[in-house]
């Protein structure tokens, strides 16, 4: 399908296109298997301007958007889910700033990002806050010019390799999740300290880590907006980042149902290429309409958040329910149409599956983006 | 620190094909890339501007669609691109491609280092960096798989042998050839390729460059092609099972029916 993408976007694509079929594809089943962060990557991608494709000119970026950021994702995707991810999350990470930092910050902070100097990372999710992110224990105490943090943030993607974070934290327990506030944490900062990390059924080229905050001080400017718009900035922030993770899901389904093709092409059975058989050819069809469908709305929602519209909740949460769980079919599928050596680790398709199931979970479950589209629904957001 | 780069733009050598009948390569339809080789030459002058300053000018001998290349080598972050095309340079042979690209580059004069891939992938030569040099009468050093320092007017180049290796040291200008060892080569970035859209790429013909017409083209090569031709295909070998003996008796029975 044509999208009818701009010369600077067929660039971006053409560009992340080339780097993942030169510079990952040699080394994905590697990384899968050693669990390292692809660090030599992410200098590739910094060198070709590629951190710099989501932030505004006049910060070093190239000023593009969210369109943008979900082709380069979804480019990556098609060839590792793990890469794509680490990449995705320092764009994460940076939003909060874009969309509400202030100048000093913006002007501290965003050049490195957008050069790829610096990596970027978010931090919400806790032991026992996950899907209510309302139980934040994580607190932030003012003391004179500074916060002093204290708490544990888990599962946070760069975890230990990004150099600035925003973490949210509890300025005031009482309020709920109205006495939220964000911060900018630089790595090295005294009483900063990263916990174990994951290992990961999938996205495992990607480090998950603890984050660990023991009277952490920092200083009062580090403070993104003003205290109690904690949970605004996040979600604000989700609605910029799903479409890039909802790309990220359509990139794994392209990159196994490219796979399962060429699979089916080869292999032959009753004397004939599987792909000649009527039941694969319906799976193939099913795999390929789907994930164009996913895409279109995918790209749609982009352009609506690059149109600057706001309030795009609902359609920001239908592009990540959509694209993933069309990810988790097609990359069952996929796995399906190997066969028997599609479940062998031998052959790349099987991770394909492994790393689709984690698009259903994070960045807000499938139940909660469910709930935002029911609420939207039923209270009539409808836009 | 200004940098030459010489490059040539080939056809992509897993796609090449042989006209049976006239025994020429088939371009159409054949996709052009950078000789590999000189995407290595591209880095390393890119590398060296990173580190010294100045610039880096990229030269290629070729037909007009040879821009194409000479934009991608923008892309990678080369400051200006020169195209020295004409229809007098046409059947050049190393000598006279290699005398027309010293032409342009006395004209480009200002430069410390130039720079080479160690061949073509198509011509398979690797004359026409030392050429040239030659052309040029300046020092160089071939196949270079580090180079090692460049200070005060003078590198110290590790150049790769058959048997090993040597370390030579050599006063700039010079013009050394590269070999793959020296340099990963880097995709291109998104600015340099909104760049190359728009970049000027400038054009020399033969008089622009001052060149003598008797020493271009198939006139002003020594070298002539009398044929090319595809080599027949080998047949597979044979395995002889039998014992020593008999295996021997069997050999020897056929290569008296070759004779």
């Amino acid at each position: 399908m044509d999208y009818l993408l701009t010369e600077e976007q067929v660039m971006i694509k053409d560009l992340c296109r080339q780097i993942a079929k030169e510079k990952i594809e040699p080394v994905v089943a590697e990384l899968d298997k050693s669990e390292k962060f692809p660090k030599e990557i992410m200098e590739v991608l910094a060198q070709s301007d590629l951190f710099a494709i989501f932030v505004p000119t006049e910060y070093g970026g190239t000023g593009g958007g969210i369109l943008d950021l979900c082709i380069a994702t979804e480019e990556f995707s098609r060839i590792c889910g793990g890469v794509a991810v680490s990449y995705a999350a320092s764009a994460l990470g940076t939003f909060p700033i874009i969309l509400y930092g202030n100048e000093e910050q913006k002007k501290k902070y965003l050049p490195d990002l957008a050069s790829g100097k610096k990596i970027g990372a978010f931090g919400l999710t806790e032991p026992s806050a996950g899907s209510d992110a309302s139980a934040l224990q994580t607190t932030a105490k003012k003391e004179g010019d500074h916060y002093i943090l204290n708490g544990v943030k888990h599962f946070i993607t760069n975890g230990g390799d990004a150099e600035i974070y925003t973490i949210i934290a509890m300025t005031d327990k009482k309020k709920g999740a109205r006495g939220a506030s964000a911060f900018i944490v630089e790595k090295d900062t005294p009483g900063f300290t990263f916990g174990k990390k994951e290992e990961k059924l999938g996205i495992r080229a990607s480090s998950t880590r603890e984050l660990i905050f023991t009277d952490c001080k920092i200083p009062k400017e580090n403070l993104i907006g003003k205290e109690g718009i904690g949970f605004i900035i996040t979600m604000k922030t989700f609605d910029m980042s799903r479409p890039g993770i909802a790309a990220q899901a359509v990139g794994i389904a392209q990159g196994a149902l490219d796979l399962a093709v060429k699979y089916a092409k080869e292999r032959v059975q009753f004397g004939k290429s599987i792909s000649s058989f009527q039941g694969i050819r319906w799976m193939i069809a099913d795999m390929a309409t789907q994930t164009e469908a996913a895409r279109a709305l995918v790209y749609s929602v982009a352009r609506m958040v690059d149109a600057g519209k706001t309030n795009i909740g609902r359609e920001s949460a239908m592009a990540k329910v959509f694209a993933s769980d069309t990810a988790m079919r097609v990359t069952i599928d996929a796995v399906q149409i190997f066969g028997g050596y599609g479940y062998m680790r031998d052959y790349p398709i099987e991770k394909f599956m492994r790393d689709a199931k984690i698009t259903q979970i994070y960045e807000g479950t499938n139940q909660i983006q469910r709930n935002i589209i029911g609420l939207a629904e039923v209270k009539g957001k409808r836009k | 620190m200004n940098i030459i780069v010489c490059i040539k733009q080939v056809p992509d050598t897993t796609d090449v094909r042989i006209n049976p009948e006239t025994n020429t390569l088939v371009r159409e339809g054949v996709k052009s890339i950078i000789n590999p080789f000189d995407a290595y030459a591209i880095e390393e002058s890119i590398c060296l501007k990173e580190k010294f300053g100045g610039k880096v000018i990229v030269l290629t001998m070729g037909p007009p669609q040879a821009e194409t290349a000479l934009r991608e080598v923008i892309a990678l972050g080369a400051d200006e691109a020169i195209l020295v095309s004409d229809r007098a340079f046409a059947g050049s042979d190393t000598w006279a491609t290699s005398y027309a690209l010293s032409c342009a580059i006395k004209k480009i004069k200002d430069y410390d280092l130039i720079i080479c891939g160690k061949q073509a992938s198509d011509g398979d030569t690797a004359q026409v960096g030392p050429g040239i040099a030659a052309h040029l009468d300046l020092p160089q050093v071939t196949y270079v798989k580090k180079i090692e320092e460049i200070k005060d007017a003078s590198g110290r180049f590790e150049r790769m042998t058959e048997e090993g290796f040597e370390i030579i040291e050599s006063p700039l200008p010079l013009l050394i050839t590269v070999v793959k060892e020296i340099n990963v080569p880097r995709p291109p970035s998104l600015r340099g390729m909104m760049r190359s859209k728009k970049a000027e790429i400038i054009t020399w013909n033969a008089t622009d460059i001052g060149a003598n017409p008797a020493n271009l083209g198939l006139n002003g090569s020594p070298t002539q092609v009398v044929k090319i031709f595809t080599p027949s295909r080998r047949k597979g070998g044979k395995i002889f099972n039998e014992s020593v003996d008999e295996a021997v008796e069997q050999i020897a029975k056929e290569l008296k029916g070759l004779i």
